[in-house]
């Protein structure tokens, strides 16, 4: 007030003595907001269906890390196809941590970025995947063509959607499940899991380019008569359309799909992030957040989780990337690169 | 006349400071004041958001040898999807100057109600989401869809088929046409119909030989515009292309396909190669154009 008093022109007092006035307010208002103002800031940078899931983790999360350090958190989500995502991060999107669908992504990051350590991998249990999932099928109400297995996809007259694999992270699984699957079959005979992949993709006539985009093809244009799917989004698709729509089949044997995390280190240790980002990613294996993946429709790597939510996730066999494809960026090599087996499966059917 | 050099701009944009600086005699090139200036802007304006942009991705793409070009632009289904992208746009071009030329008519011509509401209903698909636009289509146009199921009975397949991308791509393309032609028809005088009608002339005569060429510029520029703004298509069509490769893949699918793959200098080699063949087309259809309209006024 002494300051305002001192100027001259009475008239200039009202506007001017406005500006300290605001001045001392947004410092009054910061000053009683202490948590805001050091909230640590998180951005998890995801692919498209665990927006739900990372929605409920990062509430549990947020409650956990303020009762065990007092520290606020604030975590901010980015969805997007994974391979998109992995190249924002490596173009300079500042991502605390991410949670993929692939490793081979969270490879490209490693390698192209150097954002995070080669062996990211081994920095986290169960190959720092801390949920799964699998490949699953989606079919209409009553299942008319009485789809039960993965040979009913080859059948004529079965229409089969699933996306491209050239643009979608969630593609690649289901064609590496069909393959698998196809391997187990024949008793590994390559040549024989070709023939069966190239005869149902014959059966395929839209390739949509993402996950979600093959499944609203599915359930709401009403193309095709089986959906192969992440069980998640299955699981959802039932949970949203209702059980009078599409119903769920798992297959005898399938994929197990194991999206991986990492904390992105460089831009942690940026942020001054470092400690809440790995603690965000390891409260995913305690018993708390082994129960929001599972209420989200991921299968939980806890066994007691697990045996909770048994009715949800049926069994049956399960093969891995890395015994049945020798990993990623084989895989990826062999059947999806340019000139791969994918292309050829389509270049020869014409 | 202004219009139809629209396509062609950044060259002259970038000829002029040249042509300035090698220049004899020094002297303004306008009476108006600000020419530096505004010309400075001008420049900085298009480097930044075109001109910088666009050499990164040349240079991104020299990364390549030259056996690996070669090798990319023999692949079959990348010429294919050439072909598809530059075929369909062309047919979504064609087919929005017959229409778009009509809708401009119709809009210019004649009172109505409901006027105002149908010309704003012009330029919805450039404020719509396109992604949005490939999904209604598609929803409309599929088997199932209201439309799609009655051309289905006539053997007509739209949804998941090169007609469905020329669909999405006319939707894309249609204000391009009308918002040029409109305001060139709105000028037009209308006694010099009046004129060519005391002298004889009958309605067809007074449409082509009256109306048509003084249109024709501004058509052949929205034309042009729309066909450009198809070629880069991306959203609306990849959910009613339905993807097959061979078949429905269009050049932009590939180049996100081979980005999946973190191959950026494979990506960004189809994109140059898709800039220099439609700005090659553009400058064609300008020259073209401009070669037209000119033996029309010696004639």
């Amino acid at each position: 007030m002494s300051l305002i008093s001192k100027t001259k022109n009475a008239a200039a007092q009202s506007p001017r003595a406005f500006r300290p006035a605001v001045l001392a307010m947004a410092a009054a208002l910061s000053a009683t907001l202490p948590g805001l103002a050091n909230a640590a800031k998180l951005l998890n940078v995801s692919y498209d269906p665990t927006r739900e899931l990372y929605e409920d983790y990062n509430k549990v999360f947020a409650a956990h890390w303020k009762s065990a350090g007092g520290e606020d958190v604030s975590v901010s989500q980015s969805h997007g196809g994974s391979g998109k995502q992995a190249r924002s991060v490596i173009d300079g999107l500042d991502a605390d941590v991410v949670t993929l669908a692939l490793a081979y992504d969270i490879d490209a990051i490693a390698e192209k970025s150097q954002l995070l350590p080669k062996n990211w991998q081994t920095l986290l249990p169960n190959n720092s995947t801390p949920y799964t999932s699998t490949i699953v099928f989606l079919v209409r109400k009553g299942n008319p063509k009485g789809i039960k297995d993965w040979d009913d996809l080859v059948k004529p007259g079965v229409a089969v959607i699933t996306p491209n694999p050239k643009t979608s992270g969630g593609a690649r699984w289901n064609y590496l499940a069909a393959w698998g699957y196809a391997l187990e079959k024949s008793g590994k005979d390559s040549a024989k899991a070709r023939e069966f992949v190239a005869k149902l993709y014959k059966n395929v006539p839209v390739l949509d380019a993402g996950a979600r985009g093959a499944t609203t093809t599915f359930v709401q244009r009403g193309i095709g008569d089986v959906a192969i799917a992440w069980e998640n989004e299955a699981l959802l698709a039932v949970k949203k359309m209702g059980k009078d729509k599409v119903e769920l089949v798992t297959p005898s044997v399938s994929i197990l799909a194991e999206p991986p995390v990492a904390v992105v280190e460089r831009v942690a240790a940026k942020h001054g992030t470092s400690k809440a980002a790995k603690a965000y990613l390891e409260y995913l294996y305690s018993d708390e957040g082994q129960d929001v993946v599972a209420r989200n429709f991921y299968r939980p790597q806890d066994a007691k989780t697990a045996a909770k939510y048994a009715a949800q996730f049926p069994k049956l066999k399960l093969f891995t990337i890395q015994d049945e494809f020798g990993g990623w960026a084989k895989a990826q090599k062999t059947h999806f690169a340019d000139g791969g087996v994918f292309d050829q499966i389509f270049k020869e059917s014409k | 006349m202004n219009q139809s050099t629209v396509p062609a701009a950044p060259i002259r944009g970038g000829a002029a400071p040249a042509e300035a600086a090698a220049g004899k005699r020094r002297r303004y090139p306008s009476v108006i004041p600000g020419f530096g200036l505004t010309l400075g802007y001008t420049v900085m304006y298009l480097s930044l958001v075109v001109l910088i942009p666009l050499s990164a991705t040349f240079l991104k793409a020299s990364h390549l040898h030259w056996s690996e070009l070669v090798a990319i632009f023999t692949d079959r289904q990348v010429l294919l999807a050439f072909r598809l992208s530059f075929l369909a746009s062309a047919e979504g071009a064609l087919i929005n100057g017959v229409f778009g030329l009509l809708a401009a008519w119709v809009l210019v011509r004649y009172e109505f109600p409901g006027r105002g509401l149908l010309d704003s209903m012009v330029d919805l698909p450039f404020a719509l989401p396109t992604a949005v636009a490939g999904i209604s289509l598609c929803a409309v146009y599929s088997s199932t869809g209201w439309i799609g199921s009655r051309l289905e009975t006539i053997g007509i397949h739209v949804a998941y088929t090169p007609l469905g991308i020329t669909l999405a791509l006319t939707f894309i393309g249609l204000p391009f046409v009308v918002r040029t032609v409109q305001p060139v028809l709105e000028d037009l005088d209308k006694e010099v119909e009046e004129a060519a009608t005391s002298l004889g002339a009958n309605r067809w005569q007074i449409f082509s030989k009256v109306i048509l060429p003084a249109l024709r510029p501004s058509l052949f520029t929205g034309i042009s515009l729309a066909f450009a703004r198809s070629l880069g298509e991306y959203g609306s069509v990849i959910f009613i292309s339905g993807n097959m490769p061979m078949k429905t893949e269009i050049v932009p699918l590939i180049i996100v396909s081979k980005l999946e793959q973190y191959d950026y200098a494979g990506a960004t080699a189809i994109a140059c190669a898709m800039l220099i063949l439609s700005f090659a087309l553009l400058l064609a259809i300008n020259l073209l154009q401009r070669w037209s309209s000119h033996r029309a006024k010696t004639r």
